[in-house]
C-alpha cells in the first residue's frame, strides 16, 4: 500500500480481554523509511508477544512511546509521514465520541485534514502527563486497584482533596475503559483513531521513568538489588499461576515409562520424517499422540469444572509450554482439534507453534481454548515436578528426561533379567476437585501402556 | 410485637427469663421495694418475691462477689448497679475472681451486671461514665451496648443464658427516649453480632450504643451514603461486618461515647488498618469523647460528648478527602 498522506499506528487490540501493551522494541527509528507491512515495532501483552507490521509506507516522523512502556489499546505509538516524507498533518479525531473506527488509513488521515491540532501531551516526552493531579498521594485502595488493572494512578482524573484520586476516581475510569469500543483485532489492521476515551489520555507519561510499568506499589531499590518492569507476559504468567493455585486443588501422581520401543521406532522415523517431510518426530509428539488417544477414555481429564458444573469436550486441544528464547516467558499454544493429527501432524503442528511462539508471531487465539496441557521440562535432564494447571483445565502433563536405566524385565523363559532400558517419568498433575486419585492413576497406566506398547504401524 | 422503650425492652427480657428460670434472680440497690433506680425491676419483687429480687447493702463488692459466689453454686444472678460508674468498687471480684474462674477450675461463672451507662444529662464525673471499654480489655469477661429495644431484650436474654460473665451496658440516655417494636416472644440476640442500622457506600460509621443515634442523625445531614455499623457487642466485637463494611466504602469513622485513649474505638481502628489496609481511601478517623472526666456544666458536657454536628463535620472531611 502506497501511501500518501500521514498515518498513525496504534496500540492494536490483540484480544478482547487485552486492554494494553508494552513496547519491547523499536525496529525503526525516527527519520527510517518502511513499507508498508514491514515490521515497525515488538509489543507484548499478557497474552502473547508479537510484531507490529507497518500500516503505511513513508518515513517515521514521530515515535511517541518509548520501549518498555505500558499503553492502553488504542493510544497513538507513532506516525509514518507520507510518501515523499513531508510533515504530514496530524491525524486528531475531531470527535472522539462520535468518530466512527475509521475503515482505513485515508478515511482517518482525510477527515483529519482539517489544520492540524497540536499533537496530543504524549508528544511532549519531558512533560508529566498533564492531570491536574497536585497531589501524589496514592491511597492504599486506589494503589491496589491500580495494581490490580496495571494502570498508573497518575493518569487517572482526580477529584479528591486537592485533586487526589479517589477509589471512585479509578473504579470509573475503569468502567469508562471498559466501555470503550473494541478495536479490530488484527495487528494488521488498518492503522485507527485513537480510542475515544481522550479525556483520561490514556497513557503512562513518556517520561515517568525510572519504571515504565505502573507499579505503584514497588519499593526503591536497595543497595545490592536491582530494579527492573515487569513485563505484561510476567504479569499474566504470575497472576494465572497464583490464580490457578487458589483455583483447583493441585495433585501429582508419576509413573515410569519404559520407552524403549518408542526410542528404537523414533530412530527409524526419523530419517524418513525429516527427508519427505522436513519434520523432526519428537519424543513429544509421541506422548502427545499417545496423551490424545488416552484422554478420549477419560474426558474428565480434559474437561473443566465451569461454576458448579462438570463440562466435558468431544475434542482434545493439546496446549504445550513453550519457553521463550530470551527465556524471560512461557507461553503455551494450543493445538486445535489434536485429536485430528496423527503422529506426523503432530510433529508438525507442535514444530509449527513452538517457532511461532520463540518467533512472537503467536495470535491470541493461538494461546485460547485449550482443554490439556502437556508440559516438557525434562530437556534439562529433570525427573520430576509439579506443573501447575493451565485454567480452567483440569490436569496438565509433565514429561521428564529419557534416562537409560538398568531395569527388571522378563526373558523370553518367563525369569527375572535386568536390561538397559530408556526410562522416562510421566507426571500428572490434576485438579483433584474434579479428578480422582484412582483415576488419574488409571489415566497413567493407559497412557504409559500406549507408550510402551508402540508399534511401528501405529499412529 | 408492640412498642416499647428500651427499658421496658429490658425490664420484659429479665421477667420473661425469671418466669422461665428459677435460677435466675436479681440483685442490687433498691431493686426490691423501690423496684430500682430507674424503675427496671419494678413489680418484680411482688411478682417473684424478696428471695428472688434482693435488697442489698450499699457495697458493690458485696453485691459482684455475692453473684459470683451464687454462679458457682448453679443460680443464675442478674446483678444491678445503680450507676455503671460504681462497678469499679467491684472491679476484684470481676476482673480477679469471675473473669478467670472459668479458666482457671473450669467452673463457669453466669453472672449478668446490669450497667446503666452514658452521660447527656448533667449527671457528672461520677453518674456519666461509659466504662465499657476498660472491660473489653479483660479476657474471660462479654461486653453488650445495645441501642434498640429489641437488641436490648435479645441480648440481655443473650446474656442470662451466657455461661460467662456478661456485662450488659444498658445506655440511660435511651431508657426512654428510644421506643421501638419488641416481640412478645422470648428471642436471643447472638452475643459478637453487629447490626447494619443503615446501609451506605461512602462511608462507614462504627458504632454503638446511643451513638448510633448521633451517627443516624448527622448521616442525614450530610452529601453521601453513610452506612451505620452498631457493633451491639464490643467484647467479642464482629470483626467481620467491621471489614467488609470497610472493604464496601473504603472510608470509616469510628465514634464512642467514651474518651479516647484507650477506648475500644483504638483497637477496632488498629484492626482496620492491619486487616483492611488495602481497601482504605482515607486515614481510619476516631471521634471519641476528650481525655478528661465528664464535666457537669450542661454546656460542658455537650462540648465533651461527640454530638451531631461533631459527626457531621468528620463525615464530611471523610466524604471529601
Amino acid at each position: 500500500m502506497a501511501t500518501n498522506t500521514a498515518v498513525d499506528v496504534v496500540m492494536p487490540q490483540m484480544g478482547v480481554s487485552v486492554s494494553e501493551g508494552t513496547i519491547t522494541r523499536w525496529l525503526k527509528q525516527v527519520g527510517d523509511t518502511i513499507e508498508a507491512d514491514e515490521t515497525l515495532l515488538e509489543i507484548s501483552t499478557d497474552k502473547v508477544d508479537t510484531e507490529v507490521p507497518s500500516p503505511g509506507s513513508g518515513i517515521v516522523t514521530e515515535i511517541l512511546v518509548q520501549e518498555g512502556e505500558t499503553v492502553e489499546v488504542g493510544t497513538l505509538l507513532a506516525r509514518i509521514g507520507g510518501e515523499g516524507g513531508a510533515e504530514a498533518p496530524a491525524v486528531q479525531p475531531p470527535e472522539p465520541a462520535t468518530q466512527p473506527a475509521a475503515d482505513e488509513a485515508e478515511a482517518a488521515a482525510a477527515e483529519g485534514a482539517a489544520p492540524a491540532e497540536e499533537p496530543q501531551p504524549l508528544a511532549q516526552p519531558a512533560q508529566p502527563v498533564a492531570h491536574e493531579n497536585g497531589k501524589s498521594f496514592v491511597s492504599p485502595v486506589v494503589a491496589r486497584i491500580a495494581a490490580e488493572h496495571g494502570i498508573d494512578p497518575s493518569s487517572v482524573p482526580g477529584t479528591g482533596s486537592g485533586g487526589r484520586v479517589t477509589k471512585k476516581d479509578i473504579q470509573a475510569f475503569i468502567e469508562t475503559q471498559a466501555q470503550a469500543p473494541q478495536a479490530p483485532p488484527a495487528p494488521a489492521a488498518a492503522p485507527q483513531a485513537p480510542a475515544p476515551e481522550v479525556a483520561p489520555q490514556p497513557a503512562t507519561a513518556p517520561a515517568a521513568a525510572p519504571a515504565p510499568t505502573p507499579q505503584p506499589a514497588a519499593e526503591p531499590a536497595a543497595v545490592g538489588e536491582t530494579v527492573e518492569p515487569m513485563s505484561a507476559m510476567r504479569r499474566g504468567i504470575a497472576e494465572h499461576m497464583r490464580r490457578s493455585l487458589d483455583t483447583s486443588a493441585h495433585v501429582t501422581s508419576a509413573i515410569e515409562v519404559d520407552m524403549t520401543k518408542v526410542v528404537s521406532i523414533r530412530e527409524k522415523l526419523k530419517r524418513e520424517y525429516q527427508s519427505a517431510y522436513g519434520v523432526n518426530p519428537t519424543y513429544l509428539s509421541f506422548i502427545a499422540r499417545a496423551t490424545v488417544e488416552t484422554l478420549r477414555d477419560y474426558p474428565w481429564v480434559n474437561g473443566e469444572i465451569r461454576g458448579d458444573q462438570i463440562v466435558t469436550k468431544s475434542y482434545v486441544n493439546l496446549g504445550f509450554a513453550v519457553e521463550l528464547a530470551d527465556g524471560k516467558g512461557l507461553i503455551v499454544p494450543v493445538v486445535k482439534n489434536a485429536e485430528t493429527l496423527n503422529l506426523l501432524g503432530m510433529a508438525k503442528a507442535v514444530a509449527d507453534i513452538a517457532q511461532r511462539a520463540r518467533n512472537k508471531q503467536l495470535t491470541p487465539d493461538d494461546v485460547a481454548g485449550g482443554s490439556f496441557t502437556i508440559t516438557n521440562p525434562g530437556g534439562y535432564g529433570t525427573f520430576h515436578g509439579t506443573p501447575v494447571i493451565s485454567q480452567p483445565q483440569a490436569g496438565i502433563l509433565g514429561t521428564y528426561a529419557i534416562v537409560k536405566r538398568p531395569w527388571v524385565i522378563e526373558d523370553e523363559n518367563g525369569g527375572d533379567a535386568i536390561a538397559i532400558r530408556s526410562i522416562m517419568n510421566l507426571t500428572l498433575t490434576y485438579d483433584h476437585r474434579l479428578v480422582d486419585g484412582a483415576l488419574a492413576g488409571r489415566f497413567l497406566r493407559d497412557l504409559r501402556g500406549r507408550l510402551e506398547s508402540w508399534g511401528e504401524s501405529d499412529y | 410485637m408492640a412498642e416499647k422503650t428500651y427499658l421496658q425492652a429490658i425490664s420484659d427480657g429479665l421477667r420473661q427469663e425469671m418466669r422461665r428460670d428459677s435460677r435466675v434472680f436479681v440483685l442490687g440497690e433498691d431493686v426490691g421495694v423501690y423496684g430500682g433506680a430507674f424503675k427496671v425491676t419494678l413489680g418484680f419483687q411482688e411478682e417473684f418475691g424478696a428471695w428472688r429480687v434482693l435488697d442489698m447493702p450499699l457495697s458493690e463488692t458485696a453485691i459482684v462477689a455475692g453473684a459470683t459466689g451464687a454462679a458457682l453454686m448453679g443460680m443464675r444472678p442478674v446483678a444491678e448497679m445503680q450507676f455503671a460508674d460504681f462497678v469499679s468498687c467491684a472491679w476484684d471480684h470481676l476482673v480477679t475472681v469471675a473473669a478467670k474462674q472459668r479458666w482457671r477450675a473450669g467452673t463457669p461463672v453466669p453472672i449478668v451486671l446490669r450497667l446503666p451507662s452514658g452521660g447527656g444529662f448533667s449527671g457528672g464525673p461520677f453518674h456519666s461514665q461509659n466504662p465499657e471499654s476498660s472491660f473489653a480489655h479483660i479476657p474471660g469477661l462479654k461486653c453488650v451496648c445495645p441501642a434498640t429495644p429489641e437488641d436490648a431484650k435479645g441480648l440481655i436474654t443473650a446474656a442470662i443464658e451466657d455461661p460467662n460473665p456478661v456485662l450488659f451496658f444498658e445506655h440511660k440516655h435511651l431508657y426512654r427516649r428510644i421506643k421501638g417494636d419488641v416481640p412478645d416472644e422470648r428471642y436471643v440476640t447472638p452475643i459478637g453480632k453487629a447490626r447494619i442500622h443503615q446501609e451506605g457506600d461512602d462511608v462507614t460509621v462504627v458504632t454503638w450504643g446511643a451513638m448510633v443515634y448521633t451517627a443516624a442523625e448527622a448521616a442525614k445531614q450530610v452529601d453521601g451514603s453513610v452506612e451505620i455499623v452498631d457493633l451491639r457487642t464490643i467484647l467479642p466485637w464482629d470483626r467481620q461486618a467491621v471489614l467488609e463494611s470497610v472493604r464496601k466504602t473504603s472510608k470509616v469513622l469510628v465514634l464512642h461515647e467514651d474518651t479516647r485513649t484507650g477506648g475500644f474505638g483504638g483497637e477496632i481502628a488498629a484492626t482496620i488498618a492491619e486487616e483492611a489496609f488495602e481497601d482504605l481511601d482515607a486515614p481510619v478517623r476516631r471521634l471519641a469523647a476528650p481525655d478528661s472526666p465528664v464535666p457537669f456544666s450542661p454546656t460542658l458536657e455537650k462540648a465533651f460528648i461527640p454530638q451531631v454536628d461533631d459527626v457531621v463535620g468528620a463525615l464530611k472531611e471523610l466524604i471529601d478527602y
